[in-house]
Parts: C-alpha cells; structure tokens; sequence
C-alpha cells in the first residue's frame, strides 16, 4: 500500500478519491449493493472457478478528467490509431449522461464501460458479445483490485499500475477470460509476488 | 566486474524508481513534456548499463509512460534484455512492456524466439504463466510457427494453470498460424473433457471463438456440445455453448429444433440476466433460421417477448436497452408479436436515456404498416415539437423520413399526408437535415405523378414564405427544402395555378441571401415557370400580360447576375440575355411561347443512383488511360493564378460586371448547357445538394439582411396535416366496418377448412391489402440502364483474418500434418534425425481435400436451387483458392525478415514499409546449386546466443515432375567451420533434409555451422545426395555445391544509438580503413537500404547524403561505417575492432555495390 505526502493528498485527484472512493464506494461488498448495478451478480458469482469467454478488444481505464490510466489491447494496431481511438472513446464515454445506459455503438464494435468512484472502465466488444457479461467481467476485475489492494482506490491504480497489469493479465488473457475465481487469481498473483517481493527487497535496500 | 556491480547500485541510489517517476509527474503538472523528456534521458542512460536492475527499472518506467502516450519503441531491444533476465521480477516487467508496446511490425521481436521457447519451458510455472502472457499479445506468424509445438505441449501440462493458458493462447496461435489448426485440434478437443472446470471452461471458449467464425466445421462438435450444456449448471460455459449453437443452427436447422425446449426451459428457470439475455438472443436467432416452412413456434416467441417485456419495463437502463435491442431482432422475423408491444415502446420514446430513445425508433421502423403509418408519424411529430437537443430532434426527423420512405413507400397510401409532413418538418430549427426532406420532396414529386398538383401548391406556398425558413437558417441547412420547392414549381410549372405569384417570389430580393447552389437552382427554374406563363398568355392573347412579365424578369435578373457565386451569376447573366431577346422578339409581335418551352421540353425520368456503375464498359476503352497528358508541374502552377482570380471575382464583383472573357464565357455556356440537356443524371445529382453545398466559395460573402422576427415562424398551410389525421381516422372507422363484414362472410365461408392461425394470418394481410394506395408509386424496374450488369454487392472483405480459420476439422489428421518441430538449429534441441518421421509436404494433400469440398458443394447446389446459395458458394470456392495460395507463400516465408524470399520483398516494398521511394526487390537469398531436378538457394545468419554458430537456411525447390525423396546434405568441413552433427555421427555423415519434395514444391530447412575464426569469408565444398522418384521408377542423384561464408554473414543487425556510436569512435581502439566505388546512379536511400540488407547493417544517423551505420559480428567486433555519397561515387571509411575483418567486409561492399 501507498503512503501519501501531504502535497499529494491536496491534488484534487487524490481528494476526489479519499471522498468518494476510499470510504464508499469500492468495497467489494458495497459495490454489489451499488444501485446503479442491479445485474444479479450472485447468480454468475456463484460458479467462480470457471472461465468465460468472450472476445474484448481492448480495455482502457480512464479518470473523470479523461486522464488515461490502463490500456490494454488485444488487438494489433499502430500506435497512432491507439491514441486516436482512445482519444475519440475518451470523449465519447465522458459526454454521457451519468444516467445512461453503459452501451455504446461505436464503429462495428460495442463498448461496454462503467465508471467506479473517480474511474471509468472501459471494454470494447465485438457485436454478437453479450453486454450483461462484459458488466461482469469489468466488475470481476474491479473485485480484483480490490482484493488485491484492500480498498483499491484510482491512486492505487496510478503508482502500481504494473501491479494493475499483472491482475488484469491473471484475468483476461488475449482478450479472453481465463479466470473468474477472485481466491485463485489474487493466490496467482500474490505467488509471484513472493517470487519478486525477496529480490525487490534487495534492490530497495541501498535506495533507503 | 565486482566494481562495477558496486558502482551499479550507488548509481541506482540516485535513480527514480516507478513511484518517483509518477510523482514527479504529477508534481509537473505545468511542464509535464519537459518533465518527461528529462525522465526519458535518464531512462536512457540508466539502459546503457549493465546493471539488469538498472535496466529493469528503468523498462519499467518506459512502459508508464507508454501508457501516457510517449512513444518507447526505440528501447525494444533492452525490452528483450530484460525479458530474457533469468530473475522473475526482471523478466515479468520485460514481459509487460513488451505485450504493451511490441507488434507485428516489432522487427527485433524475432530475437525473442529462443527466448520465449525457453521460459515456456521453464520448470517455474510462473515463468511459463508470463511468457504464455506476454505471447498473447505479441504473437507473430512467425513466432507462432515456431512455437505452436511447444504451446501444443503445454496443454497437456501438470499444472492446469499452465493447461489453461496454454488452451486460450492456442486460439491467437491459430489465428496467426492457421495451419496449426488440424494437428491441435484432437488435444483441443480433449480439453473439453479435462478434469479441471477452469480449463475445460477454456476449450469451450476456444472452439466457440472458432466455430463462431466457421461454424460449419465444427457442426460435428454439436451432439458433446449439447451434452455438456444440458448437464453444465456452470452460467459462464452455458452462455457460451449457447453462444456456439446460436452461429451453428443456421446450417443445420434439425439442431434448432432440438434446442428449443433446452432453452426455453433456461429462459424460464434461470435468474441470471445475462444468461438470459443470451437465451433469449439465441432463441431468436434459432427462429429465424426456422422461419422458413417450419412448424409454428409461436409459443417461444410469446415467451421471449414476454421476457424481454419484463427486461424493458425494469428501470435499469442496461436492461431496458439491451430489451429493446433484442427486440428489434424479433421485429424482422416476427413483426406481429413485437407490433403488439407497440405501447411500451412508444413509452420508451419518453425515456431520459437517449440511446434508449433511438432504440425504440429504430423498433418503430419495423412496426409500421399501411394500418398505423399515420398514427405512429402524428406520435413521432409530437415528440419532434417537445424534443430538446438537436441531435436527438434531427435523429427523429430522419427516422421519420426512413419509416415513411421504407421499401418503396410501401406504407404510404397517402400522399397528399405525406407531402404536409414534409412541409411541416420544414419548420424545425436548426436541422442539419435540409437536405433529406428536399429529397424527398422530389422523389415524391417525380415518382407519384398523380401528386404534382397538391406537391406544387404545397411548395409554391414555401417558395412564398421562404423568408421564414431563409432568414434563422443562414447556417443549418433547412433552407435546402427551398432548393427542392424551387425545383418543384419551375418543373411541374404547368400545375401551377398562381404561376405569376411564384415567379414573383422567386425574384425577391431576400432569394439572394440564399447559399449559391439555391440561387442557381432558383434561376434555373424561374426561366421554367416563365416559360410557362409565356405560354399561357400567348395563348390567351394577352401580349401585354405576356411583355409585363417578360420586363418583370429584365428588371429583377440582374441581383443575380451580380451574384458572388459563379454559378448563380453564370446562369442569371445566360438567362437575362436570352429574355432581353425575347423581348426584341415580342416588340415585333412574334409568338416565341413555343420556342421558350422547347427548352425544356421531355419528361426527366428518376435514374436508380447505381446505373452508371452497372453499364458495363464497351470493349476497348481504358478508363485508366490518359485522355490527355498526365498534369505535369506546370500545370499546378497555372491555377495559381486562376484563383486569385477567382478571389477578386468574388471581392469585387458586385460592383462591376465580370470581366470574363466573353468568348470563353460563351464556349463554356454552350458546353454546360450541351451537357445538361444530353446528361440524364443532370438532374439526380440536384436531390443531393451538400455536395455542391461544399463546393460554393464562401457563404460569409453573402450579406445577411437581418429579418424583422415578429413574424410568426410559422408556415401556413401546415395546419393541413392534422387536418389529415382526422380523415384518416374518418377512413379508419370506414376501412373497419368494411373489414368486421368481410370478416363475417368470411367465417361463414371458411368455418370448416382452416385452423384458427391460418385465419387470423389470412385475414391480417388481406385486410393490408384492403387499403388501396390513393396514388401510385412509379418505381421503374430498378431503374436501371438496359444492358446493366447483375453483381453481387456485398463481397465479404477479403482481409478476414479468422477466413484463414476455415478449416475441415473433421477429415483424420495425416501424418504429413505435424506442427513444425524446432530441430537441428541448437545443439540442445538437436534431436536424432532418423526417429522422426520424414516431414511431408502437407501440401500433396490439398488437391483431394479441394476436390472433396467441391463435390460437396455440387451436391449442395442440387439440392437448393436458390441463387443466393450458388453465389455464396461461388464465393466459398474462391476462398479456398486463396487460402491455398496465402500456405504456399506461408511455407516460404522464412524465419527472420530479412530472409524474405523475393516475391515477398517485392510485396513489401508495395506495401510501402521501407520509405516512400520505393525500392528494387531484393533478396538475400543466393543461389547454392541448381540441376534440373532441384534448386537450392541459400542464406546465412549469424546467432544471437552462441557466438561461434551460424544457421545456413537452404530452400530446396523442386523443378521436376518427380518426388524428391530421401535428400540428405554433405559438407567437408575445413578446420576452422564444420557442420553441426547430431551426436555420434561422423564427419563423413550428411544430415538429413526433414521432409519430402513433391513437385514444384519448395521448402526450407536449416543447418547450423559451428566456427572459430570469423574474420575471413569462407568457402565449404558440399553435395547433395537424394532419390528421385517417378514413374519410371527411382533413382539416385548428386549436386555438388559450394557454401559461401561471407564476412556479412557474421554480422547481425544491432540497433546503436548515436551518442554510444560517438563514444565508440573516440574510444580509438578500432582499426579504420576506406573504400570508394565509382558509377553509382542509385538513390542514396536504395544504396543504405542495400547495405542494411545485404550487409546487416543499421543506420545509425543520417544527414543528406552521408550517414553512419553501426553492426556487430557474433563474436562482439564493432563495425562502424561512414558512407558518403558524391556526385557519382560512394566512399565508405569504416572502423572495427579487427583489421582483417573490417577489409574483408569493405571488399565484399565493394562488391555489392559495384553492381548496382
């Protein structure tokens, strides 16, 4: 976990996190009772250590202020059309309505995004993918995190972001989820972790 | 080396870790390029140590700022350093920054082969778990060939971590390498089967991911398939076994039956949306493709929609959508159980959401009939009047225009209705959508003759307020209905009844304020409509009347022809020539009437907008032929002027006339006006004004008179529409009675016959059919040219990837189908050459497998006689053509990029990945030996992790007609290079070729030499031996050749960077020599590109017509180079660690180069 310095904490970001995120809403167990989410989680997370499956394109996560903080593709594109796309979804996605639907027609494909706290997680999905499930996979993920950092919150996501890679590579693998059970991916990574975490303290030690 | 790792980790004292870099960041907010751009200097002083710590760190900052946009492709090459770092921590951050910023076009990803095959052996499952990560999303054909076996491998591993990922990266595998598809597959399958639910649960994915992109190979799958769902409780894997029978039971309709009661059942029993949304999805689409003759199912189709009812009417606004979404799906097999709904989704039009809003318009397009057309549209316009936002207002207005316009106009049986929609649309503000109700308009107009008189009124009425629609609209477009009206009138003139009213409004001064192309149309028309009012008076005897207006027109013509816009002016100054004329005429008393309509005389008949490109092209002429000399430079610089001209044209002309040159003017008018009364779409490119919208110079220079806006904006004779809403309910009520007879004399005639659904069905559409069209619809057969040609519009794109995928799953695996195994490049997987099976050209078996499909096929086409289906599989054939030829180019293709054969180099450069110029094809291949029966062409690559060995990649092509067997290849190895040999061979042995030769098929395989000295080219005396095989029998044959070693071949193509290319010529341990070569005419981009090529170099920098290359041989000799071109000649200094080498290299470039 992060220690924050006084200075950060009077970044608006980080305010906006400590009033709305850490405290509400990313809880794990609020964030099913969230209101806005009323998809019967419990029926899917009931069968957890199972894998789904479906095509995502690509996953961007993104601030309220549009501030790109993941990407992910897993299809290959130049990097120009990345930005532009991103971008262009970016906009789009920030120019709704909070009270909108989560569904977006965009070129041949859907995007499929929600915002948790301060972030807003974003799949793009081909036009036979379900909807209801990519909701589930975002939020599978958004579990995760949490799981992983105790109360994540967009600040966490902003200094680990490798770690935030790491769990998303545990989960989705070229675009298809490989592992829904939160106990055997956060085990995965936590494992590898172990693997690091006695090198890296080598490595800190003349930093400190 | 001790004191280095010490200095290495006081230097990292002061580095920035992750954490400093994004603090840093954030703390710069103002200057956060600047910020950066320092950080990436560090980054790249930090990568040139040698500290892997260092470098891992500093990997991972570059993949933060990646992900911040910042372009890192340059550090590639220290990406795979830290990638191929033994530590887990190090490799995991390689691994990361690689699958986020690596790509097909990567070249230095082919270094990572080795590397990747390494770790995915690792005995760490972790290693493998991250390897098999970073592979997903940087996986090359190439690297899929060569490490599809090793993957195929990992499913079957212990650890069902390891299986799992191993089965998902197959799909991408399968993508990249669709040959891989046949031998895996069985393994595949057998995971579906696999003790552990995670990896099972991967297998599903996977063949659903295939089968959804061809799904008719693995119709064979469905009976296990339907096992497993109907014994599965697990949601994710039923979502997408259901998934996988929704693409399958189109081809076989027998399973949709089947499926039915399954899926009902889950759409009753299950809680879960999603998997109910996916249910109710496939339902649907199972009915569709039952739809044709088959039983009634009507009973499923009440359920989903009841379903889905229940999905709309929750107040989640997912839900609500995703209802009105599936919804619409149902519309176009079933619109009568949807159209019943028709309430709730008129709601929907209510919602706050607008995405659900455009949802139930798009349903409302489908639920219309001849019935409720008017109803539906007098709802639509409420909404138009209360709808805030113009997006959303303009979305309505174009639905309304769809859902009225829809097959033909099929719905309408009113135009006269239609036609005051239209006029009332008119009044909306700030529409973009002008253009679209002026369409229509004039389709209405020219097709539905029977409605000219009322359309003529109903514009000529516009025409007469178009202050109101002119004067809030400079910008949005609504005024392009005046375009139409203005069209309207002056063509159909004739049904005009106050002719003399709408001339007059069409020469009001305020008509000028309109945008160009209005104008010109509006001049264009009043010539009409004054043409026909001539005619009139003359006949009547009126010859006053008849001057009066003539004056009428000389007086007011000339606003136009002071016009900024070409056109208008063109027009208005033609046309006020042609009256002055006229007037002479009529001073004299001559009866010019019938002269003036003559102009425009003959009826302008609609031309469907695709006839041009169906008129096949005469024999004989080349469009792509030059008609006149290609424009050369000269030529841009002679429009310069013309638009200058142009300019002042518009500045000044409305304070004098145009100085145009007045033969020119003329020979230009005569050729427009030829042109437009022999061009029969003259008149269709007029529905589609934006174009020319565009074209016309500046609206800015039109003045804008401010209108006085008390004036109620709104246009009268609108009123009328609701008027026809009461006749239409007049109508209804009549139709009804009409109907409950028919019914009555129905009953009593068909009682004993027909079942209660036939009756209800047969009554609906005749009743449909009771309500006669007031008018009629001219659609001219398609409206197309005679000779037109019949062509299939929607050719599937021809770059699908997953089209590769189309695989016969089905036929047994021959032995020939085996997953490239890597062999005898390393000494460690060097593995005994007689224990494997010879290697087939799986290439011999493709003829029959053709041969199987096409019968099919031709059974197929037996059997249906639809043409749909001949043309599809028409289509189909073609694919395989082409999926043939895309393997045989696939079995060429080589290792490393630069071993590409020549064809493909020849492509590549088209492609135009070099640079803009493009480049001659080359090739490094050169010829070994040639007889005629083979052909060997050779190249040489040094290797990256062993210094002392190289790898010969020989392709073996067959020219004969005979099957080449049994190939082995011989070498005398000198004292200094020798041929690798599997262990316990002798010197004398040859190796092996792994595979067959069928004729005129090629293949490759590779040798690996070892060596000690390097800096002296190389000669080795070889032979080939192998057995020929025909007919006639088989015989023994041998080729001798040489293997030529060049220096070059030693050298791999490093990246450096110019600051380390600096210091390591000052460093002043390397040994310079130089070279000139005269007669050069290449280009000094062609003559680097073929010394990259040729001589592995990279270009370091470059400044006009000089730049420095960097190499490194195997055994870590720097070669610098400094290549500087003069007029005609070439002069290359170079410095190396090694004199000999560097002599050798520069002789061999002299060489190269002396050729070009």
């Amino acid at each position: 976990m992060l220690l924050l310095f006084p200075g950060e904490v009077a970044e608006q970001e980080a305010k906006l996190l400590f009033a709305q995120g850490r405290g509400e809403l990313p809880g794990e167990e609020r964030e099913d009772s969230a209101p806005t989410l009323s998809l019967p989680q419990t029926s899917l997370a009931r069968c957890s250590n199972v894998t789904p499956g479906l095509e995502i394109h690509f996953i961007l996560l993104f601030s309220r202020q549009g501030k790109l903080r993941l990407q992910k593709w897993y299809t290959t594109l130049p990097d120009k059309e990345k930005k532009k796309i991103i971008r262009e979804i970016v906009q789009i996605i920030l120019s709704r309505n909070q009270k909108t639907c989560s569904f977006v027609d965009w070129k041949d494909l859907k995007l499929v995004y929600k915002r948790y706290a301060s972030l807003y997680f974003c799949c793009a999905i081909e036009d036979q993918d379900n909807e209801l499930l990519t909701l589930e996979v975002v939020h599978r993920y958004v579990e995760l995190l949490d799981r992983y950092f105790g109360n994540v919150c967009e600040l966490d996501i902003i200094f680990n972001f490798e770690k935030a890679y790491f769990i998303l590579d545990e989960f989705i693998i070229g675009g298809e989820v490989q592992e829904t059970s939160k106990r055997s991916a956060v085990k995965a990574i936590e494992d590898s972790d172990m693997l690091q975490e006695t090198v890296e303290e080598y490595m800190n030690k003349p930093a400190f | 080396m001790a004191l280095k790792m010490v200095k290495g980790s006081i230097d990292r004292m002061f580095d920035k870790n992750l954490q400093d870099l994004v603090r840093g960041i954030r703390n710069h907010k103002e200057d956060e390029a600047k910020y950066i751009s320092q950080c990436i200097d560090e980054i790249k002083q930090e990568l040139k140590q040698d500290n892997i710590a260092v470098k891992a760190n500093a990997v991972c900052k570059l993949t933060y700022l990646q992900m911040l946009g910042y372009d890192i492709s340059w550090a590639a090459f220290n990406i795979i350093e830290v990638m191929s770092a033994s530590k887990f921590t190090f490799k995991r951050i390689g691994y990361l920054a690689a699958s986020q910023c690596f790509h097909e076009g990567t070249d230095v990803i082919m270094l990572t082969t080795n590397q990747i095959r390494k770790d995915l052996s690792s005995p760490n499952q972790y290693d493998t778990g991250v390897a098999l990560t970073g592979l997903s999303c940087f996986v090359t054909p190439d690297l899929a060939r060569d490490l599809a076996n090793d993957i195929m491998t990992l499913m079957s591993h212990t650890k069902p971590y390891i299986r799992k990922k191993a089965v998902l990266i197959m799909y991408k595998v399968f993508l990249k390498y669709p040959e891989s598809l046949r031998p895996a597959f069985p393994r595949l399958k057998e995971k579906l089967e696999d003790p552990d639910p995670g990896v099972q649960s991967a297998a599903v994915n996977v063949i659903c991911e295939l089968a959804r992109r061809n799904p008719k190979n693995y119709l064979s799958l469905a009976p296990l398939f339907f096992k497993l769902m109907t014994s599965s409780t697990n949601n994710w894997v039923l979502i997408k076994i259901i998934k996988l029978f929704g693409a399958l039971t189109p081809l076989e309709p027998r399973l949709g039956k089947k499926l039915i009661e399954p899926l009902t059942n889950l759409i009753h029993s299950t809680s879960a949306m999603s998997l109910l949304y996916e249910c109710v999805n496939t339902v649907i689409a199972v009915l569709i493709s039952l739809s044709s003759g088959m039983p009634n199912h009507s009973a499923s189709i009440q359920l989903c929609v009841q379903k889905l009812r229940i999905l709309i009417e929750d107040s989640d606004q997912n839900l609500k959508y995703l209802g009105l979404l599936a919804m619409s799906k149902i519309l176009k097999t079933h619109p009568k159980s949807v159209q019943s709904h028709k309430d709730l989704i008129l709601q929907c039009l209510d919602d706050k959401d607008e995405s659900i809003r455009l949802r139930a318009l798009d349903l409302l397009y489908g639920m219309v009939s001849k019935k409720n057309l008017m109803e539906i549209v007098k709802k639509l316009m409420i909404h138009v009047d209360k709808a805030e936002g113009t997006t959303y207002r303009d979305e309505l207005l174009t639905k309304i225009i769809d859902i009225c316009s829809q097959s033909n106009y099929q719905y309408i049986t009113n135009f006269e209705w239609y036609i005051s929609i239209l006029v009332e649309l008119t009044r909306l503000e700030g529409t973009r959508h002008g253009h679209l109700i002026a369409a229509q308009m004039l389709d209405v107009a020219i097709r539905v003759k029977a409605i000219r008189k009322f359309a003529v009124s109903q514009m000529a009425m516009l025409l007469d307020n178009a202050h109101l629609i002119a004067s809030n609209t400079q910008r949005n477009g609504i005024c392009e209905v005046l375009y139409a009206a203005a069209w309207i009138c002056g063509e159909f003139s004739e049904h005009l009844e106050e002719a003399n009213q709408t001339l007059e409004a069409m020469l009001r001064p305020k008509v000028t304020t309109l945008p160009g192309h209005i104008q010109a149309v509006y001049v264009q028309n009043m010539v009409k409509l004054y043409a026909s009012i001539l005619q009139q008076k003359e006949q009547s005897g009126e010859k006053e009347a008849a001057q009066e207006i003539t004056q009428l027109m000389i007086d007011r013509l000339p606003q136009f022809v002071q016009s900024a816009d070409l056109e208008v002016q063109e027009r208005a100054s033609c046309i006020l020539q042609l009256i002055k004329y006229i007037q002479k005429l009529q001073i004299k008393e001559v009866p010019v009437a019938e002269e003036v309509i003559a102009l425009f005389a003959g009826e302008l008949n609609p031309v469907a907008p695709k006839a041009q490109k169906k008129v096949p092209v005469p024999e004989g002429l080349d469009l792509d032929a030059w008609i006149n000399e290609p424009p050369s430079d000269s030529e841009s610089e002679d429009e310069k002027p013309k638009t200058i001209f142009h300019d002042e044209d518009q500045r000044h002309s409305r304070h004098r006339q145009p100085e145009i040159d007045e033969e020119e003017l003329a020979r230009r008018r005569e050729a427009r006006k030829q042109e437009q009364a022999n061009n029969p779409f003259y008149i269709k490119s007029s529905p589609s004004p934006q174009k020319r919208y565009q074209d016309t110079p500046g609206v800015e220079h039109i003045p804008v008179v401010q209108i006085d806006l008390s004036v109620p904006l709104k246009v009268p004779g609108n009123s009328l529409a609701s008027s026809f809403f009461l006749e239409v309910k007049l109508e209804e009520e009549r139709r009804h009675k009409q109907k409950l007879e028919k019914d009555k004399k129905k009953k009593k005639q068909k009682k004993e016959k027909r079942g209660k659904h036939h009756r209800h069905n047969s009554l609906h559409t005749e009743s449909e059919e009771d309500i006669a069209p007031a008018h009629h619809v001219d659609i001219i057969t398609e409206e197309m040219p005679e000779n037109a040609l019949p062509s299939d519009e929607d050719d599937k794109d021809p770059n699908d990837p997953y089209k590769a995928l189309d695989i016969d799953l089905d036929k047994p695996l021959a032995d020939s189908e085996k997953l490239p195994v890597q062999r005898h490049r390393n000494v460690e997987t060097l593995k005994s050459p007689d224990s494997e099976a010879p290697l087939v050209e799986k290439k011999s078996k493709k003829p029959k497998k053709k041969e199987k499909k096409h019968k099919e096929k031709e059974r197929d086409k037996g059997k249906k006689k639809e043409k749909e289906k001949k043309k599809s599989s028409k289509h189909k054939k073609k694919k395989h053509k082409k999926e043939k030829e895309e393997k045989s180019k696939d079995k060429k293709k080589s290792k490393k990029k630069s071993h590409h054969s020549e064809e493909e180099t020849t492509e590549s450069v088209q492609n135009g990945t070099l640079d803009d110029e493009p480049l001659p094809p080359m090739s490094s291949y050169r010829l070994l030996a040639e007889n005629p029966y083979i052909k060997m062409t050779y190249d040489i690559q040094g290797n990256l992790q062993n210094d002392s060995q190289v790898t010969v990649s020989v392709i073996f092509e067959n020219k004969s007609t005979s099957f080449l067997k049994s190939m082995e290849l011989n070498v005398l190895d000198s004292l200094n290079t020798k041929m690798l040999r599997p262990e316990g061979s002798s010197v004398h042995d040859g190796i092996p070729v792994p595979f067959q030769l069928p004729p005129g098929i090629s293949n490759e395989a590779q040798f690996v030499f070892t060596l000690q000295s390097i800096v002296m080219a190389q000669k080795l005396k070889g032979t080939l031996s192998f057995i020929v095989k025909n007919d006639e029998g088989s015989t023994h044959e041998k080729l001798d050749f040489k293997l030529h070693f060049s220096c070059a071949s030693y050298l791999i193509t490093t990246p450096c960077y110019s600051d380390a290319f600096a210091k390591l010529l000052e460093s002043g341990d390397l040994h310079m020599s130089s070279i000139k070569v005269d007669g050069i005419s290449i280009s000094f981009q062609h003559l680097l590109a073929k010394i990259c090529f040729h001589h592995h170099f990279s270009v370091v920098e470059r400044v006009d017509s000089c730049a420095s290359m960097y190499s490194r041989s195997i055994q870590g000799h720097h070669v610098c180079l400094l290549v500087k071109k003069g007029e005609n000649s070439v002069s290359i200094d170079g410095k190396c660690n090694d004199s000999t080498l560097l002599s050798n290299l520069l002789d061999e470039m002299k060489e190269t180069l002396s050729k070009c």
